[in-house]
């Protein structure tokens, strides 16, 4: 007998960096700024404390909603980004912000519905509207507009008439970020047109430039708006798979009532980490956030040193250089990962609005991201 | 402010060449090279060393931690005792510190003989000093902020979205 997959798992692309994974896989000498997580390790005091639960023995289930004092605790972190959240039933701690995007596409996309996502950004949407039986709709963003979402972008593209919006900013993959005043004329779409909207800001303490804003505290969002954060990237958390949605209580009931019986509850030991992430480790976070901002300024002189023009990425830890006309970005990533030895992401995986560009991480030390650098310029001066 | 910012960078890593703090800070190279100028003139930055870890040589180096306590009278303060400890080149480095004892003094040397042939010939006789505990290292963990174990290997995957 064989297995039948389901026509909506079937459905499901595979991912398009397996291919450069294998070429990768074949030399030993690569320099990989191919990675979307950090390279600093989960502060001490967070991993200390997550050891020292395991020494307790506090190995069972938490509260589906995750532990009262996590949710107190994302509550007070949130306010930061003038969001204000009640801890008893507008915070869902989740395995990951991946689970939390998963639980919103299912909790309110609903077969035919429109989910519009900003392109290029990051893949996980995609798949979760598909397995909700809905519509993507891309909106485009430009370089022109330093990848930002516009008024603009969004009329042009019919998204007028979608149900739910995305955003991603900072956004993965081009490390574009919006400011207050760039998110206002969207939440006035939103509300003028009623869109629900999933705002990923996992990535907001990575802002390097004005300080992270969220769709969610302009006037009369909060109450249509999911926002999912989490550990992963601001406290280099990837592997302990904590995160959380905010939303107003009937949105996070829903989200609720499918994490209690898909998930029951996000892993304990990472709750317990995450806890101490969010009492002790501000001081932690600053520091990987400065060193990020030296690479970024060092990234960015470099590209521009070598001919590959880019615009200045303010958040998140990528940048997302021009590859030179005369080459297609997939062409330029695997000649390049061939001959140099240096992993980045071409830009096109991310959605056709990605074409012409690579996604460069520089969540790398500084050591290896001079010696890639130089292997770039190596590359582009040969292939001149 | 650029000042600080390129001490930060000197004190992580005092290799750093000019141009790449100058990438790394958004400063150009010859406002780098006036900071660092600058930091020198005023006796901020005193020095550039390396931070080595001699477990890793074959050579033996003998470092010990010596506590001292000291009287002080009318003529002879902290700093006048200071002074004259710290001109001994075998001193590496020399603090006042609070608790139990004054001078928290680092001694090194090629032997164990060296290191206590100088505290107590040397040291010890000086007529201020009233004691001195000499602890000597065994293993250094971390020296000037690094670690000195092996590091984490990076075992992330090559490509993650
Ligand atoms: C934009 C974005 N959202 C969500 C995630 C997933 O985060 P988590 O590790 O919390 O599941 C990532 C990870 O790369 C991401 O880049």
């Amino acid at each position: 007998m064989t297995l039948e997959q389901s026509e909506r798992a079937s459905q499901v692309p595979p991912s398009g960096i397996r291919r450069f994974f294998e070429i990768a896989e074949e030399r030993d000498d690569v320099i990989s700024l191919g990675v979307g997580e950090p390279d600093f390790s989960t502060p001490w005091a967070a991993r200390d404390a997550a050891i020292a639960s395991l020494e307790r023995g506090q190995t069972s289930y938490t509260a589906n909603r995750g532990m009262r004092k996590l949710r107190e605790a994302i509550a007070d972190y949130v306010e930061r980004f003038d969001l204000s959240y009640d801890p008893d039933d507008e915070i869902l701690v989740t395995t990951g912000a991946s689970e939390a995007v998963d639980l919103a596409f299912r909790a309110f996309v609903d077969p035919g519905d429109t989910v519009a996502i900003p392109q290029p950004s990051y893949l996980s949407y995609e798949p979760g509207v598909g397995l909700a039986g809905g519509e993507v709709l891309p909106v485009q963003t430009t370089e022109d507009d330093e990848f930002r979402l516009t008024r603009d972008g969004l009329e042009a593209a019919g998204a007028a008439d979608a149900d739910v919006l995305v955003l991603c900013y900072p956004n993965n993959p081009t490390g574009a970020i919006m400011t207050e005043a760039n998110l206002e004329p969207i939440a006035d779409f939103a509300r003028e047109h009623d869109l629900t909207v999933f705002s990923d800001e996992i990535y907001a303490e990575l802002t390097y430039e004005g300080s992270h804003a969220s769709i969610a505290a302009f006037e009369g969002m909060q109450e249509r708006t999911i926002v999912f954060n989490g550990f992963s990237k601001a406290h280099a958390m990837t592997g302990l798979r904590l995160g959380y949605a905010l939303g107003p209580a009937e949105g996070i009931d829903a989200m609720n009532r499918i994490h209690q019986y898909t998930m029951l509850s996000a892993p304990t030991t990472a709750q317990h980490a995450a806890l101490e992430a969010l009492a002790s480790c501000e001081g932690d976070v600053r520091e990987m956030v400065d060193q990020y901002d030296r690479r970024r300024r060092f990234v960015l002189s470099r590209f521009e040193e070598l001919g590959m023009p880019c615009f200045e990425a303010k958040g998140a830890f990528y940048v997302f250089p021009k590859v030179p006309t005369e080459w297609d970005c997939e062409a330029f990533a695997e000649e390049l990962l061939r001959e140099e030895g240096v992993a980045v992401v071409p830009g096109d995986v991310f959605g056709a609005g990605g074409n012409g560009h690579l996604r460069v991480s520089y969540a790398t030390g500084l050591e290896d991201l001079r010696e890639a650098l130089a292997r770039i310029e190596s590359f582009v001066t040969e292939h001149a | 402010m650029s000042e600080r910012e390129v001490l930060e960078l000197l004190r992580e890593n005092a290799r750093y060449s000019t141009a790449d703090i100058a990438r790394m800070t958004d400063l150009s190279e010859s406002e780098v090279e006036a900071a660092i100028e600058d930091l020198e003139a005023a006796g901020v930055v005193r020095g550039y060393q390396a931070v080595v870890d001699w477990d890793k040589l074959e050579d033996e180096r003998v470092r010990a931690e010596v506590e001292l306590n000291v009287t002080l009278d009318r003529e002879t303060g902290y700093a006048d005792i200071a002074a004259r400890l710290a001109r001994f080149p075998q001193v590496t480095a020399l603090r006042l510190v609070s608790g139990d004892y004054d001078f928290d003094m680092e001694v090194e040397g090629d032997s164990i003989r060296e290191v206590s042939q100088f505290v107590s010939e040397k040291v010890a006789p000086v007529p201020e000093i009233t004691q001195t505990v000499t602890h000597y290292v065994m293993t250094s963990y971390k020296e000037n902020g690094i670690e000195l174990g092996d590091g984490d290997d990076d075992d992330r995957l090559s490509y993650s979205l």
